[in-house]
């Protein structure tokens, strides 16, 4: 009755994975982690002071608790259990709750510099029985030492230390708890007294940078022995719901292509893709100098995806919901009724009101929380006032494939400079996009008429043709596009006086068909 | 110095099972206790394994562990108690031999 009995794979972990994880809880980095921690292994967490580390380990246990049905132990060499208490708190974690029920431990182990003398020889023993009784008491799965270097402060006999923590560790492992080691770095040193030395299958480096006067946070799994990982920096952010690592570039490109169409909303434009729209899980990319018409592009597509009974999130960083809503009540959509009946959400929010992670958590969790089927994100480019532009485009990288893997269809639109050429965005997100049209404004003949262009468009048969349109009281109109005897595109009032001229000549109009 | 009130010396040993480091420690202490303290002190073995939630309570971390529990302030020694120097010291007891 021994040896052949195989250990379930928990959730989160792939039947493959010769590893059984123990997962986090938290967002994000569980998928970074492909499932979470070594399951019935200490972790290491280290970074700088302040940086997050007793947050995560404590998220850690919270989670467990709650949702995994796994009892913690939290052993605090630094903080009093008040402190815990207070801080798990703004993260809007109740402790006391949680310590009530047995469902969390937690023990404050005061060691102060210069407060016992040494005589002879000692070791760890009573830590050992402390952690043990207290892992006992309430069938602990999970354990956090936050942090025990803090020993070396109150104990002079390193070796014995060193020795000692081995132990622990051996010890750790053989009691089958999955535990984080918290430690402090020090220098190009991961932790002050070499804590890495100890812990051989994960390590996690946490670090608060400040750029451009707001801070950043980042985590970083330097190590995953036995399980494949992102060695990306990811930003996090710890805010009243906890940690949220921001990870999605690992999920990679294993999302499923849907071949089911989304209307694009305007009518006209969705024969230029073959009659039918987009593809489901698209990302658009909608750029255009100022004025071409970008908005009014994402309202009828919102609209459209309403319509349908769809969910649709408007995130507008240029202008206020009633602003939009006004605006686009004067082309003749009406988006009010689609925002009172929580159709329509638009999130309205200046970038630099909050970091551009900030940003991005806000972003997901709305996504996640409420399940959209679209998303217009109006202007992507304002995105620029907070990142440098490498951040900006790893952030909307992220973004994409977050919603990509939830089949979310997203249309972005971006400004583009005047003077510049048309074929350029401000980000260079272009490649990121799976649909890329140009709205731009032609003048001839002492007039400005709107085109619009498909650049590109993924797997799609799409019209090679440089469209006119206009914007009426009843919205965006394609107009049929008429040629003159050379070939050449006449719109505006030349297309007019063309149609008027082949009509009287009874000439059908000329059609180019799509490539 | 007088000594008219002649305190007991409350002590508290914290071991972990019959250890060699136990062992020796409680048998350092007697012997320091008697030569020093003989007749005005108290010692309490507490052994952590038959009563494991009072590592807790106690906050013991090291094992062995000597307490002074009176004459307040308490007092703490770790290890084996093999420098007899230094525990007189520390339980304050070293000081007032030698001013005799």
């Amino acid at each position: 009755m021994t040896a052949t009995v195989r250990r379930p794979t928990k959730r989160g972990g792939n039947g493959r994975h010769p590893l059984a994880k123990a997962p986090t809880g938290i967002p994000g980095l569980d998928e970074i982690t492909n499932g979470g921690l070594p399951r019935g292994r200490p972790t290491l967490v280290c970074g700088g002071a302040g940086c997050g580390k007793s947050l995560l380990a404590m998220e850690f246990l919270v989670r467990g608790a709650l949702e995994y049905d796994e009892p913690g132990v939290f052993m605090s060499f630094e903080e009093t259990t008040d402190d815990l208490v207070e801080n798990a708190r703004s993260l809007g974690f109740d402790l006391p709750k949680l310590s009530t029920r047995r469902r969390l431990l937690l023990d404050y182990v005061h060691v102060e510099p210069g407060d016992l003398t040494e005589s002879g020889e000692y070791d760890l023993e009573g830590l050992f029985i402390r952690l043990g009784h207290a892992i006992d008491s309430i069938g602990a799965k999970r354990v956090v030492l936050d942090t025990i270097e803090l020993l070396f402060s109150a104990l002079s006999d390193e070796f014995v230390l060193r020795a000692e923590l081995a132990r622990l560790f051996r010890w750790l492992k053989a009691k089958r708890v999955t535990a984080i080691v918290t430690g402090e770095r020090r220098g190009d040193q991961l932790t002050r007294h070499g804590l890495e030395e100890f812990v051989s299958d994960c390590v996690i480096l946490l670090d608060q940078r400040v750029t451009d006067q707001s801070a950043t946070r980042r985590l970083r799994i330097l190590k995953y022995r036995g399980s494949a990982h992102g060695g990306n920096e990811m930003p996090f952010l710890i805010d009243d719901h906890g940690l949220s690592v921001l990870p999605i570039t690992s999920l990679g490109l294993a999302h499923q292509a849907s071949t089911a169409h989304v209307s694009t909303g305007v009518v006209g434009l969705d024969g230029m893709f073959g009659r039918k729209g987009f593809y489901r899980g698209n990302s658009v990319l909608v750029s255009g100098t100022a004025g071409t018409g970008k908005s009014s592009v994402a309202a009828h597509f919102v609209d459209a995806a309403c319509r349908r009974g769809e969910r649709a999130l408007y995130l507008a960083f240029e202008e206020s919901p009633s602003q939009i809503a006004r605006n686009m009540r004067s082309i003749g959509i009406d988006l009010e009724p689609w925002m009172r009946r929580d159709k329509l959400r638009i999130l309205a929010q200046r970038p630099t009101a909050l970091g551009l992670e900030a940003h991005l958590v806000a972003i997901h969790r709305v996504i996640a929380d409420w399940k959209p089927r679209v998303v217009v994100v109006d202007p992507v480019t304002n995105m620029i006032a907070v990142g440098s532009e490498t951040e900006v485009k790893a952030m909307l990288a992220r973004l994409i494939d977050f919603m990509k893997l939830r089949q979310i269809t997203a249309l972005f639109t971006s400004l583009t400079e005047g003077g510049g050429a048309a074929e350029r965005t401000d980000l260079g997100v272009s490649s990121l996009m799976d649909v890329w049209m140009v709205l731009g404004n032609l003048e001839e003949n002492g007039e400005r008429n709107r085109t619009i262009q498909i650049v590109k468009a993924r797997g799609m048969a799409h019209s090679n043709q440089v469209r006119e349109f206009v914007i009426t009281g009843q919205g965006i109109t394609l107009v049929d596009v008429s040629r003159r005897a050379d070939g050449s595109v006449a719109i505006g009032s030349a297309r007019g006086a063309q149609q008027r001229q082949q009509a009287r000549a009874g000439i059908p109009e000329v059609r180019r068909r799509a490539k | 110095m007088k000594d008219g009130a002649r305190p007991t010396w409350r002590l508290r040993l914290y071991v972990a099972g019959q250890t060699p480091k136990s062992i020796a420690a409680l048998a350092n202490l007697t012997r320091l206790c008697e030569g020093h303290l003989a007749g005005r002190y108290h010692i309490e073995v507490v052994d952590l394994l038959a009563q494991p939630h009072l590592a807790r309570e106690d906050e013991i971390v090291v094992i062995p562990t000597l307490v002074r529990t009176q004459p307040l302030p308490i007092r703490t020694v770790v290890g084996d108690l093999s420098n007899e120097e230094r525990v007189l010291v520390a339980l304050g007891v070293m000081p007032r031999e030698r001013g005799e």
